[in-house]
């Protein structure tokens, strides 16, 4: 060891320095020096002071019954995406049917947004998991105005109750809700979930095996006739309907993939696409029997849609990237909570 | 007496230690970020196994060729501590890649790696063994993390302030000389 030599103190901040810069970027990256710009956790946040914890149950989406069944490609677009369920033949499917809102106890009846969300599971061990809902566009444009909406509903603390002039200033400052309210005044309840519509909103990038990549987005038409719900339909008319009604006989829909014209909007939601835009039946959906999610197979299960085949691969639309850090979050946070409530059986 | 690390043992130091600190902050800010989620993911996948794939690489060089002695003068705790570290290092750097491949299929998540690559799951979908490793994963992360800022602090004070050569027993530097004076304490 040689003696200490001149410009020893600015040695020893050179010696300090570097772990203090990573250690900052690390805290930055963290998302602790800048609290007002949303993370995934304030969605989870967002979401629990809107309908309570219920633990072990999603934080969005907490009212569900799983499904299963088999998607059978028709071949037809095989010449867009290599993804292996796209070919001639019969891919093993679970599901989920779900009401909006984190409430596991909600009503059917005040519920307008009904989801579907469907893992394919291919013979090769690839995944395809998506999530859709039955409206024809997404309510707001961007993740986070989505975010403020959530945190603008939340129960005032004095009255318990959302606050309607807050709601309203919101969609006054938000003109591309829009659609999404239109829709929503004029919905039809139909008597079940085996005759909506769900249509997966968000955009995705199709690759055939030449490389030559498509736009698309999808929808899951129903071949089971509309019905308008029944005046005298209860809080569970449509859990209890597609119980039943899965136990008499399957219920199925044609897979629809809407290709992108030029002028389509890849990274909005909220806005719908082109109405001459080609259409191609990608399969058929067929689920053919149900289990309630307490012990269903669904229930574990993190319907990220961006876990994807290869052949198809998300888009630049953000909301991707924001369920799939928020579904994450959620999953994580049930699947602790579900871990304990087993250990202590 | 040996001075330095094989070269292969040094180049794989410094390719593990870029591609460490590239995953532990991916780590950080994929699970934060809501906008950045995707692309991040995609790279801290690879970026495990990868690591996973280097270390072992590593250690069977390190085993081969060893490790220049500490300077005598060094506190017997302190040579210790530097021992340990280095077994914990090797450890985490083994145990983070296998731990995130495990949450992954204790989660029941397909393990991809991007371009259809895939990889089996290393155990049976659990909740309570996910409830284990996905916590496990973050907070051996965050010590991995503070040993590394621990460990360049502590390569820091060896090459400024000590100046003893074990900080050039890394980088390479004074490699000649030290060749060099082995050949002219041979001759002598």
């Amino acid at each position: 060891m040689r003696p200490p030599q001149k410009g020893t103190s600015a040695r020893w901040v050179l010696l300090i320095l570097p772990a203090i810069v990573l250690a900052v970027f690390f805290v930055y990256l963290a998302g602790l020096l800048t609290p007002d710009k949303p993370t995934a956790h304030s969605y989870i946040k967002a979401l629990v002071a809107d309908s309570g914890h219920h633990p072990g149950y999603r934080r969005n989406h907490a009212k569900g019954i799983c499904v299963s069944g088999y998607f059978q490609g028709s071949g037809q677009a095989q010449s867009l995406s290599m993804a292996p369920m796209f070919a001639n033949v019969k891919t093993p499917v679970m599901g989920r049917f779900s009401l909006s809102g984190g409430n596991p106890a909600t009503s059917d009846l005040n519920q307008p947004v009904r989801a579907m969300a469907l893992q394919l599971n291919a013979k090769d061990g690839q995944q395809w998991r998506m999530a859709m809902i039955n409206s024809p566009v997404f309510l707001m444009s961007t993740p986070t105005a989505f975010l403020h909406l959530l945190q603008d509903k939340a129960p005032d603390p004095t009255t318990g109750k959302p606050d309607g002039v807050k709601i309203k200033a919101f969609f006054t400052k938000h003109p591309e809700a829009g659609p999404f309210l239109n829709w929503a005044k004029n919905y039809k309840p139909s008597d079940s979930f085996a005759n909506t519509r769900f249509n997966g909103l968000d955009s995705f990038q199709l690759t055939n095996a030449q490389g030559k990549t498509q736009y698309v987005r999808w929808s899951f038409v129903p071949n089971t006739p509309f019905a308008p719900r029944a005046a005298n339909a209860d809080d569970n008319f449509l859990f209890e309907d597609i119980a039943s009604r899965l136990a008499k006989g399957p219920a199925s829909w044609d897979m629809q993939l809407q290709l992108a014209s030029p002028g389509d909007n890849i990274v909005d939601p909220s806005k719908a696409w082109a109405e001459s835009d080609k259409w191609v039946t990608a399969g058929t959906l067929v689920l053919n029997s149900s289990t309630p999610q307490v012990d269903g197979s669904c229930r574990d299960v993190n319907f990220d849609p961006t876990i994807l085949p290869h052949g198809i691969s998300p888009s630049d639309d953000p909301f991707l990237a924001a369920r799939s850090a928020v579904y994450s979050r959620s999953f994580n946070a049930r699947i602790f909570e579900q871990a304990k409530m087993e250990e202590k059986k | 007496m040996k001075t330095h690390f094989h070269w292969g043992l040094r180049l794989l130091h410094w390719l593990m230690a870029l591609s460490i600190l590239t995953t532990l902050f991916v780590g950080i800010a994929m699970v934060t970020s809501p906008s950045a989620r995707l692309w991040l993911y995609q790279i801290h996948k690879p970026l495990g196994i990868l690591i996973l794939v280097l270390v072992v690489v590593r250690l069977i060089v390190r085993l081969q060729t060893g490790a220049p002695a500490l300077p005598k003068d060094m506190p017997a705790a302190a040579a210790f501590f530097a021992k340990a570290s280095h077994v914990g290092f090797y450890a985490l750097m083994f145990a983070m890649p296998l731990i995130g491949w495990a949450t992954l299929s204790a989660g029941g998540y397909p393990i991809t790696l991007g371009g259809g690559l895939q990889l089996p799951p290393l155990l049976a979908k659990s909740d309570s063994w996910y409830a284990i490793l996905r916590p496990a994963h973050q907070y051996l992360a965050f010590l991995f993390f503070f040993m590394v800022l621990g460990h360049l602090t502590a390569a820091l004070y060896h090459g400024l302030i000590r100046r003893d050569g074990v900080l050039d027993a890394m980088t390479g530097r004074g490699r000649q000389n030290s060749a060099r004076f082995r050949n002219d304490q041979g001759k002598k």
